[in-house]
């Protein structure tokens, strides 16, 4: 557990004023708020600190404590200890008033306790929103083809959410209020849940469009014909034109992912034929290639 | 009109301690929607997250309408760009499993 500047962190010297405290607060608060840095887990360690900081400074009695003993808080604490002896009981029941335990370091929980119920904060009570939280969620690409609802764990919580159709990899979606609980009275904050989706089909998807290669054989090439292709959801029959060419790109239109939050909305399938050549011809396959060869 | 899905401003405002004022400058600041239906103001439920932002942006941080207006613009930018990326991210990885 090491010493925190609380000065430093406000970017104050020793004699800054009172007015110089809530301005410096006021000035890294703005710039470090939860509300605006979504997501940023380095700008929410900052605010947390600089809450700290000024939970500390903004309290004549807490200042004072800070200021005299400093570095050597240790002996504060012990000294305070042995002080307060018998009477001194540390309140369990909410000391935070809103705050969690983590919301705070090891040393400020040392030093003073918990969080000070008579903070100098003239005016509004400030409060705060909770800590925004963010999960990731492993999908597998048929996981997201169709909306389904889904039961999480989370801080031995369970949340049921629905996941909608159609989320792509590395999405995020926002589940109101199921973050950290809110400080001073505050909103929750939210719950960011990122998908990481695996694509262990044979499709390669692409937003709402997939792409897949399928081998056909030379006569079907040649002469044309029929043939069963796996789409997303089951088979279909594709005719085959005569003297289609190897590479060729067709179109299953409405046969691809579905659309993100558009209900009933598909892209495409892009299939590309890959004609085989037939190997290890017999002596009479080869025979007829030449015959063939000298119709042309 | 129905009111569903609506909320009153004055409701609103003594629940979050706030003057109707602050409502109708946000309003006119057009960061917000304001319904009006026989003769009484309302908010729409799925807009209150973001005044809520705006909120606590305003007599948390002391930020003033002016600055709300622009971090509103700027958070929504933000969460364009977050998004753009990520498609692009999947593209790209598209283009390299090929």
């Amino acid at each position: 557990m090491a010493f925190i500047d609380y000065y430093k962190i406000l970017g104050l010297s020793k004699n800054a004023s009172e007015t110089d405290i809530k301005k410096a607060y006021r000035k890294l608060a703005r710039k470090y708020h939860p509300d605006v840095n979504p997501n940023d887990k380095e700008a929410e360690k900052k605010f947390k600190e600089i809450n700290e900081a000024n939970e500390v400074l903004s309290n004549p009695e807490n200042r004072k404590k800070y200021d005299e003993y400093g570095k050597d808080w240790k002996h504060a604490v012990e000294y305070e200890k042995a002080r307060q002896q018998d009477h001194y009981q540390r309140s369990t029941n909410d000391p935070f008033g809103g705050y969690s335990e983590e919301d705070f370091s090891d040393f400020f929980s040392s030093m003073f306790g918990g969080r000070s119920t008579g903070s100098s904060y003239q005016g509004r009570q400030v409060k705060f929103r909770g800590q925004d939280l963010n999960a990731e969620l492993h999908l597998n690409l048929n996981d997201v083809y169709k909306t389904h609802k889904r039961t999480l764990t989370l801080n031995h919580k369970n949340i049921r959410i629905t996941i909608p159709a159609g989320l792509e990899n590395g999405q995020t979606i926002k589940i109101k209020g199921h973050g950290g609980q809110g400080i001073n009275g505050g909103p929750n904050g939210d719950l960011y849940i990122k998908f990481s989706i695996v694509n262990n089909t044979k499709f390669k998807r692409d937003g709402d469009n997939l792409y897949s290669t399928i081998d056909i054989d030379l006569y079907k090439a040649l002469l044309g014909g029929e043939q069963m292709v796996d789409t997303f959801d089951g088979k279909v029959k594709l005719t085959i034109k005569p003297e289609t060419e190897n590479g060729t790109k067709v179109k299953l239109k409405g046969k691809g992912f579905p659309k993100y939050k558009k209900e009933g909305q598909f892209g495409d399938l892009f299939i590309t034929y890959n004609i085989k050549i037939p190997k290890n011809l017999s002596h009479k396959e080869k025979e007829l290639f030449i015959e063939l060869k000298k119709l042309r | 009109m129905e009111t569903k899905n609506l909320i009153s401003i004055q409701q609103f405002c003594t629940q979050y301690e706030i003057p109707v004022t602050f409502i109708n400058a946000l309003h006119e600041y057009e960061l917000i929607e304001v319904i009006v239906t026989e003769n009484k103001n309302y908010l729409k439920e799925a807009e209150i997250e973001r005044i809520e932002k705006m909120i606590r942006l305003h007599y948390d941080l002391d930020i003033n309408l002016e600055g709300i207006h622009v971090i509103d613009h700027l958070l929504d930018r933000l969460e364009n760009l977050q998004s753009q990326i990520t498609t692009l991210n999947n593209r790209l990885k598209f283009y390299e499993d090929f």
